[in-house]
């Protein structure tokens, strides 16, 4: 049978691809390459901080060796690794569609994605930023090092993100497959939905904010210059009103990979499809109303920082109905136990301890103490690292058949989920520790009673990248002798598992009809 | 006889249309949030700074930004009815309708150039450059005129974007008198159109007056 991998296979065929398949594949390979470089870079760091003294590298290049980390991680990697890589492969197979709405524009978003991501790696190699991810006022307009293409990339970047929102919004709402409803949409769907209204509506913030900085540091315009009668805080508001609302970018599809990955492991209708699909909005609305936490102490009133303070536990409400719907799905669920569910346990167990430390530091009382310390750190790496990049192998592994037509080996599958699980705790935990006994974040050097932690954390650092070169080799190794996969390997009652593996160029063989919610494991199979 | 193409992945013309139109109103959902940043900097700046973004506001004169958007009021007006028109089969008038939009943005456009180059020549410039700040040495005055070039600067930009789009729909219509079934795409063209219009009726009061009753 014909599949969307060839023919033609022609590299001009791929690159001019206007399929949804192929424009996925081809932003996962672009988004591993990066995950891959921000990888490196963090393993320098660790390296960088086994002694309290210069290790391997000079302050300055630590400065920009940390900011590269975080702006690959954050804009090249995190945010368009699950929705614009497996939310492009599977989203419009899931609704019964031929392809996004849009196929043109989904092909200008990857090269967007490219163009931006080109940009933003030429200011790394003209000398790369030292001003964190963040890009502060008034430091980011004065600095020295290259910050201006690093902008400009991330403006670029932005509008491949815009895009690929609008698409999967418009085809949500114009492609479900005939008898289809709302109630039947997959929970990956509604999670990609959630996350594709912050990514319209909070994006061009960030667009606007980040060009008014590259003003302020290309042209002297002196926008946020408190010495023009600019305000530094209104900055540092803009850019939280992005970027708190896109760490929810990073986990919503998450989330909507768990909530696949359980259903079919579990073989169990979900305890409650309203409560998980409700809350993916609640966490979506309630995103764009507690930036100000990350403002506590920039001279925020005790009123304004109460409220917002008491918002953001809002989010751990909803994030304990999700917690709590997917337990309760597994519980007495017909488990079987594969790489994709174990990984997901790893994302259960990290998710709900780096959300925990993550109502701790809501207080605005015990923030004060943690604000720019390590603890902050670990925190976000357990959501970001422990939470996305989990669902993300979990998403890799149980879609692997799906886009591939091919079976990766179990055993290792779960050899390394086990190593990636112990070398992400080794890494990270400490850092709560660090950062509670004091170490500030971006430090360079520091006090020798902080060494002992730091050693380990740089261990356990590489432990998680080994975990992700051996993933790394035995998932290319299955790509050349790996075995067949059947059309379902999982048994999967959802949509995108009823056409073969690899899908036809157009999805199904015919026009879909779907009689049957995606999981409805309490009917005979076959029904 | 002009047709539209039903695209493969689509199964009939209604819902194709249907998806355009979501689609471009998704996009200017965002686009309105790219000026919202803009819009938030200049109401915080504003609490600020009172008294110096009343003078600006004062400073910069009632006459030619009023100017400024009866021309793109009377450019929807136009647009609005072309695609009226077009909807009636009425190519010919359609046709007039959307030039005359293009021509009213080339006017607006006109007006700001003037305006600018008025500034200019007073010695304002973005960033807090310029002559005329050496004789207003008080903190809010640079803030001000980089927002004024800002915003109007971003959305005149749109201006010229919008009045492609409308010169771009009169010229198709001359070529492929498309009749009722091109009206769907001059709608999108004139919907980006409101769009525009409707950032500038907000940038009106903001720079033109709100003077504090002056």
């Amino acid at each position: 049978m014909s599949s969307y991998l060839g023919p033609p296979t022609t590299i001009r065929s791929w690159l001019f691809s206007t399929d949804h398949k192929r424009i996925g594949v081809m932003f996962l390979v672009a988004t591993t390459v990066m995950l891959a470089l921000g990888g490196v870079l963090a393993l320098l760091l660790r390296i960088e901080h086994l002694t309290p003294g210069p290790t391997i590298m000079q302050a300055a290049t630590y400065n920009r060796v940390f900011t590269l980390h975080g702006v690959i991680m954050v804009w090249l990697f995190m945010i368009p690794s699950i929705p614009a890589a497996f939310g492009n492969f599977v989203l419009p197979i899931m609704l019964g569609a031929r392809d996004v709405a849009f196929p043109r524009l989904n092909l200008a978003s990857f090269w967007i994605y490219v163009a931006g991501s080109l940009v933003t790696l030429a200011g790394v190699v003209a000398s790369g930023a030292d001003t964190g991810w963040t890009f502060y006022v008034p430091y980011a307009a004065e600095t020295f090092t290259e910050v201006m293409p690093i902008l400009v990339g991330v403006f670029i970047l932005g509008w491949s993100t815009i895009l690929t929102g609008i698409n999967f919004i418009v085809t949500t709402h114009t492609l479900r497959a005939e008898g289809m409803r709302w109630r039947e949409v997959p929970l990956f769907v509604w999670a990609l939905y959630g996350t594709s209204v912050i990514q319209v509506l909070a994006t061009p913030v960030l667009a606007m904010v980040l060009l008014l900085v590259a003003f302020d540091h290309g042209l002297g315009w002196g926008f946020f210059d408190p010495a023009r009668g600019g305000d530094v805080v209104l900055f540092q508001h803009l850019f939280w009103f992005y970027s708190h609302p896109a760490v929810y970018i990073m986990i919503l599809p998450a989330m909507g990979v768990v909530s696949e990955v359980v259903c079919t492991f579990a073989r169990k209708v979900p305890l409650s499809y309203v409560a998980i699909a409700a809350s993916t909005f609640g966490i979506a609305f309630v995103g764009f109303l507690t930036w100000g936490h990350h403002m506590f102490v920039a001279g925020m009133s005790i009123v304004d920082a109460g409220i917002f303070g008491a918002l953001s536990m809002f989010v751990a409400i909803f994030s304990a109905i999700k917690v709590f719907t997917w337990v309760g799905t597994l519980y007495r669920g017909s488990i079987s136990f594969r790489t994709p569910l174990a990984y997901v346990f790893v994302f259960l167990f990290l998710f709900v301890f780096g959300g925990m430390t993550g109502v701790a530091v809501a207080s605005t009382s015990l923030d004060v103490h943690w604000h720019d310390t390590y603890f902050v750190v670990a925190h976000f790496h357990f959501i970001m690292v422990g939470g996305t990049l989990t669902a993300w192998l979990a998403a890799l592994h149980y879609w692997w058949p799906k886009i591939t037509g091919r079976r990766y080996a179990e055993k290792w599958g779960l050899v390394t989920c086990t190593l990636t699980f112990l070398g992400f705790f080794t890494t990270f935990f400490p850092q709560f520790l660090l950062g509670n006994g004091g170490m500030p974040r971006r430090y360079y050097l520091y006090d020798e009673t902080y060494q002992a932690l730091h050693v380990l954390s740089t261990a356990g650092s590489w432990a998680l990248g080994s975990a992700f070169a051996i993933t790394l080799v035995y998932l290319a190794w299955s790509l050349v002798y790996g075995e067949r996969a059947e059309g379902n390997p999982w048994g999967s009652r959802s949509y995108e598992w009823l056409t073969s593996s690899p899908p036809p160029p157009h999805n199904f063989d015919g026009t879909p009809v779907f009689r049957h919610s995606p999981y409805d494991y309490h009917l005979p199979p076959g029904s | 006889m002009y047709a539209p193409r039903l695209e493969e992945h689509f199964d009939e013309l209604p819902k194709q249309r249907h998806a355009a139109r979501l689609g471009v109103w998704i996009f200017l959902a965002s686009e309105l949030l790219l000026f919202a940043g803009l819009f938030a900097l200049y109401f915080g700046y504003r609490l600020h700074y009172p008294e110096v973004f009343i003078e600006g506001v004062v400073h910069n004169g009632r006459g030619l930004g009023t100017l400024n958007t009866c021309l793109l009021l009377l450019g929807s007006v136009a647009a609005a009815a072309g695609v009226g028109e077009l909807r009636r089969d009425r190519d010919g008038r359609a046709r007039i309708l959307f030039a005359l939009g293009t021509l009213l943005a080339l006017a607006f456009l006109g007006v700001k150039g003037t305006e600018y180059a008025r500034h200019f020549h007073e010695g304002i410039a973005p960033g807090g450059s310029g002559a005329f700040f050496a004789a207003h040495r008080e903190p809010g005055w640079p803030v001000f005129f980089t927002l004024y070039f800002a915003m109007t600067g971003l959305h005149a930009i749109h201006v010229v974007i919008g009045m492609l789009l409308l010169g771009a729909v009169a010229v198709w219509i001359g070529r492929r008198r498309p009749g009722r079934a091109g009206a769907h795409r001059a709608e999108l063209a004139a919907l980006y159109w409101h769009f525009v219009d409707a950032v500038w009726v907000f940038l009106w009061p903001m720079f033109y007056l709100l003077g504090g009753g002056r």
